[in-house]
């Protein structure tokens, strides 16, 4: 499957990525010759081979409920551009 | 042409732990912004969420509870996308392999019938921070108290066919998970929140029609208003000859409408992988059976219990056992007064309305149990009429003591001296002797009205406390005589 230029424009504004016009060819470029990667992979027979979870051949560890974290809050907010009321503020977002 | 309303749920439940799921944040609600927020949950680099036990517990005592299959191996993936309140860039949640995988839950209906509706999965999962649009001036404010805080999301089968069904499922899972004790049910603070899929097809049609998903909604009379709503714009659409578009919509409560947040086709590919900052995680099954173990009785079985051991109806049984607290209270009150159809109609008729009235819980009903219990006994032994008991009901609700109290002091005990009811009746029919000429000489279907007449008189005259059934028959005997 080999990605056109449109793809990749609906990709990077997906990705919040404002790609610069003269970037584009070689950015698809790119995209597509990593796809080409996963298609040699896809193409290895993996029939009744278990779905790989994480490299390590371990469980999770689990933490008991105890509330373990105090308020740090102005340390936090002290390297934050802006905060107000206790809020970090961001520019408007509505859904 | 008929329709059939097809309607599938996703509800989030915060669950009742002390600390987040993935950190060691509190969890308390309404407390300062960003006070609970650490560097796990702000998404700094460089940290490593480390998964929280009793989140784990708790949401296998929901699959047990469902009769669910437990994912014993099961594994957390990250699901992407931009918001300002989602610090990371992503949310921990589950795909491949959930926690809890197919179960059922058995909802009572109002007309007394059992239907069952399947549960596809669910997933433990973290939920986002707040964001707060107003008063900003341009800016949008975010607290992440919220974010990290435990979530079991629960997701139906596409099995409900009208919005009632939709609310009776939403509160069997409200009962359940507060019989669990895994999630307090505050709806109006969010800690269940219920997304709801809507769709319809023509009657008989196979395949389902185009959904529609009502984000978000938080109370049990909004979530039947919104499908109801939203049926009926998608059924005028089509039958105006358009068609429904896959979207996500939201619930305007004010104006009764929903409106169209963004369409799918739009929407963000989450683009899911398996978190590789955290580890498959393995339920062993003498974990399993030590939750189990732990399993209290719930709402079915209780309902079941209560028709069989008590002789209540479907319904009655099912709202008794719809709490805890409530079916407790019930029983105790059967406990002290023997007779459960009177204690079943006066906890949910008297006491329902009285809480209802007062906006409290059960756990603050101002009458306790055994005030109630010894008040009906008190009935049952004919101290009291049934009708002089909401009385001395709503003098126990104003504190004014027990029952038997409450009766000595106000003298409201039942006369049941035939001698004394008798006296009554004479100066009654005495003073309304017109009126007895005419009973006399009126035939059998108007004295029906008439007699009515007396005996009000006579509870008048008594000041309610003659006992209505020997009011009955001596009245009868005395005009007949």
């Amino acid at each position: 499957m080999a990605l056109e230029r449109s793809d990749v424009e609906k990709i990077a504004h997906l990705a919040h990525l404002d790609l610069v016009e003269a970037d584009l060819p070689q950015t698809t470029a790119a995209l597509n010759s990593i796809l080409g990667l996963a298609d040699q992979m896809q193409a290895v027979n993996t029939d009744g081979i278990e779905p790989l979870a994480h490299p390590l051949e371990a469980n999770q560890r689990l933490r008991a409920d105890v509330v373990t974290e105090v308020n740090n809050r102005e340390a936090y907010q002290s390297i934050a551009p802006a905060v107000e009321n206790g809020l970090y503020l961001v520019p408007k977002v509505i859904d | 042409m008929q329709w059939e309303v097809v309607i599938g749920l996703e509800i989030h439940t915060q669950l009742a732990t002390q600390s987040k799921i993935f950190s060691g944040s509190a969890t308390t609600f309404g407390s300062e912004p960003n006070t609970q927020a650490s560097l796990v949950d702000l998404g700094m680099p460089g940290v490593l969420p480390v998964l929280n036990q009793e989140a784990v517990r708790m949401a296998v005592m929901f699959g047990l509870a469902i009769d669910a299959e437990i994912g014993q191996h099961n594994v957390f993936a990250r699901k992407n996308y931009f918001y300002p309140d989602l610090p990371k860039g992503y949310q921990i949640s589950q795909m491949e392999l959930p926690i809890v995988g197919k179960g059922y839950l058995d909802i009572p209906l109002e007309d007394g019938t059992i239907k069952r509706v399947g549960v596809t999965r669910a997933h433990l999962e973290e939920d986002a921070g707040k964001s707060l649009h107003e008063e900003f001036n341009g800016a949008t404010g975010i607290d992440l108290n919220r974010a990290g805080t435990p979530l079991l999301e629960i997701v139906s089968e596409p099995d409900m066919r009208s919005a009632k069904e939709a609310v009776a499922y939403v509160k069997t899972i409200h009962a359940l998970v507060r019989y669990l004790g895994i999630c307090d049910g505050n709806m109006a603070e969010g800690s269940l929140r219920c997304d709801c899929n809507v769709s319809v097809r023509p009657k008989g049609q196979v395949e389902y029609g185009t959904r529609c998903e009502i984000k978000n909604v938080n109370s049990f009379r909004f979530i039947e208003k919104a499908i109801n709503t939203e049926v009926r714009r998608q059924i005028e659409l089509i039958e105006d000859g358009g068609k429904v578009i896959q979207q996500t919509r939201l619930y305007d409560p004010n104006k009764d409408e929903t409106r169209a947040m963004r369409s799918k086709e739009e929407a963000n590919d989450y683009r899911y992988f398996p978190d590789p900052d955290l580890l498959p995680v393995v339920i062993e099954d003498s974990f399993l059976n030590d939750v189990r173990a732990t399993l209290p009785e719930l709402p079915p079985q209780k309902r079941e219990r209560f028709q069989a051991q008590f002789g209540l109806s479907v319904y009655d049984a099912s709202v008794l056992a719809s709490s805890r607290e409530q079916a407790d209270y019930f029983e105790k009150v059967v406990s002290i007064a023997g007779d459960a159809k009177l204690a079943a109609n006066w906890v949910m008729v008297e006491l329902g309305s009285l809480l209802n009235k007062q906006g409290l819980e059960i756990d603050e009903a101002p009458v306790t149990a055994e005030q109630l219990g010894g008040m009906l006994l008190r009935i049952k032994d004919n101290t009291i009429s049934g009708k002089i008991a909401k009385t001395v009901f709503e003098a126990m609700a104003s504190g004014e003591g027990s029952a038997d109290e409450i009766i000595d002091k106000r003298g409201l005990k039942q006369v049941t001296d035939s001698g004394a009811i008798s006296a009554v009746l004479d100066e009654m029919l005495a003073a309304n002797a017109e009126q007895v000429e005419q009973y006399r000489a009126a035939d059998e279907a108007k004295r029906g009205k008439m007699f009515g007449f007396f005996v009000g008189q006579a509870m008048k005259a008594s000041k309610g406390k003659a006992n209505p059934q020997q009011v009955n028959e001596l009245l009868k005997s005395k005009l007949e005589g």
